[in-house]
């Protein structure tokens, strides 16, 4: 049995989720928050970004399992710690090249000596170790190859998404109590309320593109290799957590203060509101680079200095990351604690808070139960706007080497070590595209997901569909 | 001054809003030159919708899907969008409710005015101030030289809705369309702006639409009138027979919903249920649910909008058949015994000033006196009303007895104990013995929470009922004391209607078991036949538990319907105040009377030249030396200029601040 370990990050992941989960369950028994989320997954876009997060997020909650694998001996354990993820893409970690090499190639991206068997030298691309290596005549037979093999990956896909979509249409079917044709015709109608169609299509085209990529890789490095050799698709994948470490772990950082502090100066005004907003204006004037810059380097300095107190490379990395969340929280704190001081100020002098003064219930007890639910659409909205803004920092500051670990996989730090490789020519792309790819992907499906939560939430917005209906009631 | 010549005529105008709602559902109408033509109704009938067809400026979503109006030979309906342009402005000028937003605060008055001068008017050059100059002479802007080049911030409510008047006569309308034109502004200057309009009625000789609810602005002004009921014209006619005798069955029950001095002791007759929302499918009659004549036929045949004689048209089968009477409901003995040795609420020189600060450092430069040394006394049982103006420092007075805002002076003794002196837990042992209901039903409740947690929370601060299933018990037989079914404790205040919020609130103030409740403009927000359940409510209420209401309102008929003993305030001082008969019907303070006088009486031989009192209240910053109300009273003299009076009392019991005065 594999011992578990528990790393900061981890643990406070599992509490973010868990937190959701408990959201997710308080909200269902509220009107006020279930309306709006229901327009959310009503929505085609709402719906099929909803798709595309949750494989990022799954990948992410792989990752954060993290144990001591057992030693290839099989006696006690080792001293690496390894994840959930890394033991489903082992054939992806553990086969590594000596350097880089292509997207699917077959041989290495810079000539060697290669020793013939009749012992003469000759200088050439020398074969991979892996990619490709069941071919052979990878000249004649790569193409071919590829494509029965992307093909295959094709079917297994189509084949997945067929059953899922068979398996929704038979549940809504028996739910609704109509024919399975007739619930399938509704579902490519978009007539359901849920636009289940829009789901499948998501998901369809998610399914083929990871099996036929599941396919390649099994036999080719699909995104190619990086300087060491390691597996650019493996790199890209395991990024994901450390993306969605920075876009979340920041936010729970930030909240408690920005929500008590925020609703503190716009209850209270008087000294409590001069203290408050002096403490942010103040920190909103540090560039926060420099505040950042400062931070990590003193967690370096104390890191060398107490190396001991930190038994693995990774522990290292997870503090480094859990700090990064940190300082970023502290710098980012401040716009959110300004929107809920003004929204306080204008709730405070509403009829019913004045009311419940008047029947002598504690501050305390206003606060939780009439201003901070209806700041929490508020909340809400800047999480969803900030997680994007939140992963592209990440990758800035590990480009400037101020970011996460350099050992830690994360977009930031693919950039900024392909970045070298820019002026080699032929140039080395793989790395910049697939950090590109997969960091595009989740920030474009992040915004199009905060847009439609801003519709369903903002009040404003929500007032003109109710105006409208309202001029007649 | 009519002319029988036919301005304006509207046939079988429908429009549709969102597809669904039928706002306005077959209208014709008629307006002649020169003539003064009421569109009334409550909220929701349809009858700003009706206005703004008519100009083509309906919401997005909002359709013309039949009808035809001509505007003399112009066909309004038919017209490009560029020929509109030109009848808006020009031939139909239109003013709306609000004149704080319908003005852009960054460009002065002159500049807006002259916009709509240059459309519609175009003169060279100078021409075109000189013109605003005109128009704003003729609304009756003082120092107009002066005032044409302010912004919108540096004029009141009562001067930004001359300037609007202004702009919209710009183009020498035919018809002038005054959507609610006085409703956000207080009595003394609604009498001054329907005067205003009048007057430029005699002087250009345009029609007016005037849309209002308030049947005594149309008693006031209108020649005839034609009342709205969900998107249908249910009666149409001349004013005095209307006054005289209503015909349909919703008018008459609108003037007996109506407060009055003559219904106290009474009941007043409400009109059951309230105005149906427009998306649904009326019945026949739209008025049949909630009307006390509806038979069979009533749901069998739609009524047609019929003549009735010459003049008049009504849209009922059984417009003669009078209602089934109501005896007077005697509302009881009201409290009776006032026990003028105790009363249950006394303050002594009661004084809200708040600092203005100014500067980097917020140093006090000076203070606004919204609340001045103020002395009130509620003996148990009975009802306060306190009149005022808006910005007098009324409600303020309320919150100051309730230790909502501190006091800045003087004392508040509830039960012999001085509440300025409480503080912390004290105070909040005794918050349970006052309670407040709000102006706006809908601010007043949480929006998040359930109507069950809403009257609950007074109990559970005050720690009254533990047990959660007793406190929810309770929380049903209060709702269903003011008449909302008790099974409704789950759901949220949206879905309840205005009343419907208002009688919550109630129920949420009488939870702590009060003594005393602060009603602060309790109706203002409600239709007329809403308001009458309200204050049917308010009086059993108190008969049966003994309660004492400090009612604030600027609504005199509702003062004189329900308060026994009724205040004045003017700019944070009281200056008359005694018995509600006594001060009503003999008032002797000069600001009492302009401000009785204002009030629109809803009865057209009643008509009195307005005796508009001039100018605005003054800021309570910078109160004027001596009497605060000499530089609009018409009996000023050298002793109001340099000292406040102090209050006497007279003969008769009232307490009054004035020289003038004799007793």
């Amino acid at each position: 049995m594999p011992e578990p370990v528990l790393l900061w990050t981890d643990l406070l992941l599992f509490v973010l989720v868990g937190g959701a989960i408990w959201f997710g369950v308080y909200a269902s028994r509220r009107e006020h928050l279930r309306a709006p989320w229901r327009q959310v997954v009503r929505s085609r876009i709402g719906i099929s970004t909803l798709t595309i997060l949750a494989f990022y997020i799954i990948v992410g909650l792989l990752d954060s399992v993290h144990f001591h694998p057992r030693a290839e001996d099989g006696n006690g354990q080792s001293g690496e710690v390894v994840s959930l993820l890394d033991e489903i893409l082992s054939p992806l970690r553990e086969r590594q090249e000596k350097t880089y090499s292509a997207p699917l190639a077959t041989h290495l991206f810079s000539k060697e000596n290669i020793t013939q068997p009749d012992g003469s030298m000759v200088r050439d691309y020398p074969r991979l170790a892996h990619g490709g290596a069941h071919l052979q005549d990878p000249a004649t037979e790569h193409g071919r190859d590829l494509l029965l093999t992307s093909l295959w990956g094709l079917f297994e896909g189509l084949l997945l998404s067929l059953a899922i979509a068979a398996l929704l249409i038979w549940r809504l079917a028996r739910g609704h109590g109509t024919g399975f044709g007739e619930m399938a015709r509704r579902v490519a109608g978009g007539r359901c309320e849920i636009p289940w169609g829009a789901f499948l299509v998501t998901l369809s085209i998610l399914l083929i593109l990871i099996a036929v990529a599941a396919e390649l890789s099994l036999k080719y490095h699909l995104l190619g290799t990086d300087k060491v050799g390691e597996d650019v698709l493996y790199q890209s994948l395991k990024s994901i957590r450390t993306g969605l470490m920075i876009g979340t772990l920041t936010t729970l950082v930030m909240l408690p203060a920005a929500i008590l502090l925020g609703i503190m100066a716009g209850y209270f005004r008087g000294w409590a509101d001069d203290v408050i907003q002096y403490l942010y204006t103040t920190l909103n004037s540090i560039p926060g680079v420099l505040l950042i810059a400062a931070a990590i380097l003193m967690l370096q300095i104390h890191m060398s200095n107490h190396a001991d107190e930190y038994a693995t490379v990774a522990e290292r990395a997870d503090l480094r990351l859990l700090f990064l969340c940190l300082i970023l929280g502290v710098t980012s704190w401040t716009g959110l604690c300004r929107l809920l001081r003004g929204e306080s100020i204008k709730l405070r002098e509403l009829d019913y808070v004045q009311a419940a003064q008047a029947f002598g219930v504690g501050h305390f007890q206003i606060i939780l139960r009439h201003i901070l639910p209806n700041v929490i659409h508020i909340v809400l909205i800047t999480v969803v706007l900030d997680f994007s803004g939140l992963v592209l920092a990440e990758a800035v500051l590990s480009y400037v080497n101020i970011g996460v670990d350099p050992t830690t996989n994360s977009w930031g730090n693919m950039i900024n070590s392909a970045r070298l490789e820019m002026a080699r020519e032929p140039i080395v792309w793989w790395s910049l595209s697939a950090a590109f790819l997969f960091m595009f992907t989740l920030v474009l499906a992040a915004n199009l997901f905060s847009d439609v939560v801003r519709d369903a939430f903002d009040p404003r917005l929500r007032g003109e569909k109710l105006a409208a209906q309202g001029e007649a009631v | 001054m009519a002319d029988d010549e036919i301005l304006l005529e509207v046939e079988g105008l429908s429009t549709r809003l969102g597809g669904t709602v039928k706002a306005v559902d077959g209208v014709d109408l008629t307006i002649r030159r020169g003539e003064t033509f009421a569109l009334l109704g409550e909220s929701g009938c349809g009858k700003s919708m009706t206005a703004l067809s008519l100009m083509r400026l309906l919401p997005s979503g909002g359709r013309i899907i039949a009808g035809a109006a001509r505007l003399g030979e112009t066909p309004l309906l038919k017209l490009s969008e560029q020929q509109m342009r030109e009848v808006r402005g020009g031939r139909i000028g239109m003013i709306f409710q609000e004149p704080m937003t319908s003005l852009n605060p960054v460009l002065t008055i002159g500049d807006q005015i002259a916009e709509a001068v240059r459309r519609h008017d175009p003169r060279p050059g100078k021409g075109v101030r000189e013109r605003v100059l005109e128009l704003l002479k003729l609304v009756h802007i003082p120092a107009p030289e002066q005032r044409i080049d302010e912004y919108p911030h540096q004029l009141s409510g009562g001067m930004k809705q001359r300037v609007m008047i202004a702009g919209a006569l710009a183009g020498r309308p035919d018809l002038l369309i005054a959507d609610e034109p006085t409703t956000a502004l207080d009595v003394t200057i609604q009498a001054q702006v329907l005067r205003l309009l009048k007057e430029l009625q005699h002087e250009t000789g345009m029609a007016i639409l005037l849309i209002t609810h308030d049947l005594g602005v149309v008693a006031e002004t209108a020649d005839r009138v034609a009342v709205m009921y969900a998107g249908e014209i249910v009666e149409t006619g001349p004013v005095a027979p209307f006054f005289g005798q209503p015909l349909h069955p919703y008018s008459r029950k609108l003037f007996q919903s109506l407060p009055n001095k003559e219904k106290r002791g009474n009941r007043l007759d409400v009109i059951e249920g309230m105005v149906p929302p427009l998306d649904q499918p009326h019945p026949r009659c739209r008025f049949s649910p909630r009307c006390p004549l509806a038979e069979g036929r009533c749901d069998r045949e739609t009524p047609q909008l019929a003549a009735h004689d010459e003049q008049r048209a009504v849209r009922c089968h059984f417009p003669d058949k009078p209602l089934p009477h109501i005896d007077a409901v005697p509302k009881g003995a009201s409290g009776a015994t006032a026990s003028a040795i105790q009363p249950l609420l006394a303050t002594h020189d009661l004084q809200v000033h708040f600092p203005i600060r100014k500067g980097i450092l917020k140093r006090t430069v000076g203070h606004v006196r919204a609340v001045d040394g103020i002395d009130l006394r509620i003996p148990t049982g009975r009802t306060l009303g306190l009149v005022g103006e808006s910005g007098c420092g009324k409600t303020t007075v309320g919150k100051g007895i309730l230790q909502l805002i501190r006091p800045t002076g003087g004392r508040v003794m509830f039960d012999d104990t001085d509440l300025t002196a409480l503080t912390g837990n004290d105070l909040r042992r005794r918050r349970g013995e006052i309670q407040i209901i709000f102006q706006d039903p809908f601010s007043s409740m949480n929006p998040r929470m359930t109507i069950g947690d809403i009257v609950a929370e007074g109990m559970v601060a005050q720690g009254m009922e533990k047990n959660r299933l007793a406190c929810e018990q309770r929380v049903k037989v209060l709702l269903e004391k003011v008449g909302i079914r008790g099974d409704t404790i789950h759901r949220y205040p949206h879905e309840f209607s205005g009343g419907q919020r208002q009688r919550i609130c109630i129920a949420r103030a009488l939870a702590v078991e009060p003594k005393l409740i602060i009603c602060d403009e309790p109706t203002s927000a409600l239709d007329v036949s809403v308001q009458a359940q309200i204050l049917n409510l308010l009086a059993d209420l108190q008969q049966e538990m003994g309660l004492s209401y400090l009612f604030i309102t600027h609504n005199i008929s509702a003062v004189s319907y329900i308060a026994h003993e009724v205040a004045v305030m003017y700019l944070g001082r009281i200056v008359e105040s005694g018995a509600t008969d006594r001060i009503l019907e003999n008032p002797r303070h000069p600001y009492t009377r302009a401000l009785l006088a204002s009030v629109p009486q809803a009865d057209p031989a009643a008509r009195h030249t307005i005796p508009a009192l001039p100018g605005d209240l003054p800021s309570p910053a910078s109160p004027p030396d001596g009497c605060h109300f000499h530089p609009r009273c018409p009996d000023a003299g050298d002793d109001c200029r340099r000292r406040y009076p102090d209050s006497r009392e007279l003969a008769d019991g009232r307490m009054v601040k004035c020289y003038r005065v004799e007793d």
